[in-house]
């Protein structure tokens, strides 16, 4: 009997972390990729000109958007070794089941280099960005969902052109934008200690950018696989 | 999906056939006749002086570009619903001209802002905007040519083209709620137009002289994309 598409989808994610799990290659370059950028960034500005708590939320999510594109590229780049792609559309599953489980497998890529992330901005920066742990989470949360969407689908368009990898950030990076404003601007009130009414508007835009992205990325997606 | 369109590039080809572009040849006409209108027949402005008639491009420039991503949106939806290669060749030549377009409202638009904001740039609401439909569809180029195999590079440009036009409003929220240097709106509003009625005029000349331009290139494009589908088939790629 054929697995319903939320069954499947958690099967393929499965599929895809077990693989992540048994190599960590991706998420151990995507890690110190994100605390090479941490780094970086601080010496890139003069301290004593620029506040570290001014610059510590642009910097936590520039830091995840180019991360989580490392993470991306493999999604479908995995699949095309020995066209294993071509077993994942034999089986007897919806295509929105594979694109689900692809982008929830994106989903606890990104969280995990949050987690790692997070805390190294508030050492590293001295921002104190866990005291707030709850709301933080919410927002990385609702950020990540949106990032996943739509570079899930990007993803797999990108490992069938001539450009492959090289493609994704040109096309991904607009679409990451009304993702990354909201995200920082809802960060920088959360370590400045304003009052949670500044932050609700752009949590709304993150939850209405998640809602339509997921919608029309699950919908896009059976037209990007090749018949 | 992937079978090519059941119209085929041939329909297309027999009009392209020599002769003068009559379209052409009436749009390069109007852009002169509203050019010279903006130049020798509407007043100054009382406050920004002759600066601010780069307004009659910029605007009717950035209106027609909206409408081409708008045409690139609908004819992806629809190329993904019929099939049609037609489809598809009228948005990848509704998005070029969209880029030409925009590139345009920015070049335009810094040249005025200079002497009337007195800078060249400034991360205003709409300046940001246009610059990230410069670029999403700079990327929808991009990933056209990136693509070899004719129905796949339709499907995906198909696919760009409507998130892309999802994309615009999100863009323009996030932005927005920076603070904006950009006029309200002046022309479109629920009270009278608040524009002299010979600027009103003058502009309204010069957006038909800038659509009918928009449709004779896009007209152009259609052709040279449909004859060089013809010639892919040809080669039988």
């Amino acid at each position: 009997m054929a697995p319903s598409t939320l069954s499947a989808a958690f099967l393929i994610a499965r599929k895809d972390l077990a693989i992540e799990f048994r190599t960590r290659t991706a998420f151990f370059s995507a890690a110190v990729f994100a605390l090479l950028g941490i780094v970086i960034f601080y010496f890139a500005w003069d301290p004593t000109a620029v506040a570290s708590i001014d610059l510590a939320p642009g910097v936590l999510w520039a830091i995840f958007t180019f991360s989580g594109l490392l993470g991306l590229q493999r999604s479908f780049g995995i699949e095309q070794a020995d066209r294993a792609i071509d077993a994942l559309l034999g089986a007897p599953i919806t295509r929105e089941s594979i694109y689900l489980g692809k982008a929830m497998a994106n989903l606890v890529f990104v969280a995990a280099v949050q987690v790692i992330a997070i805390p190294a901005v508030q050492l590293f920066y001295g921002v104190p960005l866990l005291e707030n742990a709850a709301l933080l989470a919410l927002i990385a949360l609702l950020a990540a969902i949106g990032l996943v969407a739509v570079g899930t689908l990007f993803s797999a368009m990108a490992v069938n052109t001539k450009l492959a990898e090289m493609l994704l950030p040109v096309l991904s990076l607009p679409f990451f934008v009304p993702v990354v404003i909201p995200a920082a601007q809802a960060t920088a009130r959360l370590i400045a200690g304003r009052p949670g009414s500044e932050i609700v508007g752009w949590l709304k835009l993150l939850v209405a950018f998640d809602i339509v992205f997921v919608a029309a990325c699950t919908l896009a997606f059976p037209f990007t696989i090749e018949e | 999906m992937t079978s090519p369109s059941s119209a085929g590039p041939a329909s297309g080809a027999a009009k392209s056939a020599g002769g003068i572009d009559w379209l052409f040849l009436v749009a390069v006409l109007a852009i002169a006749a509203a050019l010279a209108r903006v130049i020798y027949y509407t007043p100054f402005e009382a406050v920004q002086g002759p600066a601010q008639k780069i307004f009659y491009l910029h605007l009717p420039a950035a209106l027609d570009a909206f409408m081409a991503f708008g045409v690139v949106a609908i004819s992806g939806i629809a190329y993904l619903w019929l099939g049609d290669l037609r489809l598809d060749r009228a948005a990848e030549s509704s998005a070029e001209v969209g880029v030409v377009f925009t590139t345009v409202v920015l070049v335009t638009g810094p040249l005025w802002a200079r002497p009337v904001w007195g800078t060249w740039w400034t991360w205003d609401a709409r300046l940001t905007l246009t610059l990230f439909l410069w670029f999403i569809y700079v990327g929808y180029l991009v990933l056209r040519g990136a693509i070899d195999d004719r129905a796949l590079r339709a499907r995906y440009s198909a696919i760009l083209g409507i998130l892309g036009s999802l994309l615009i409003p999100f863009i323009h929220l996030s932005v927005y709620l920076f603070r904006t240097l950009h006029p309200r709106p002046i022309v479109i509003k629920p009270s009278a137009p608040s524009l002299p009625p010979e600027m009103l005029t003058t502009l309204v000349i010069s957006f038909v002289a800038f659509t009918l331009f928009y449709l004779a290139l896009v007209r152009q494009r259609y052709r040279l994309a449909t004859e060089r589908d013809l010639l892919e088939l040809e080669e039988g790629r």
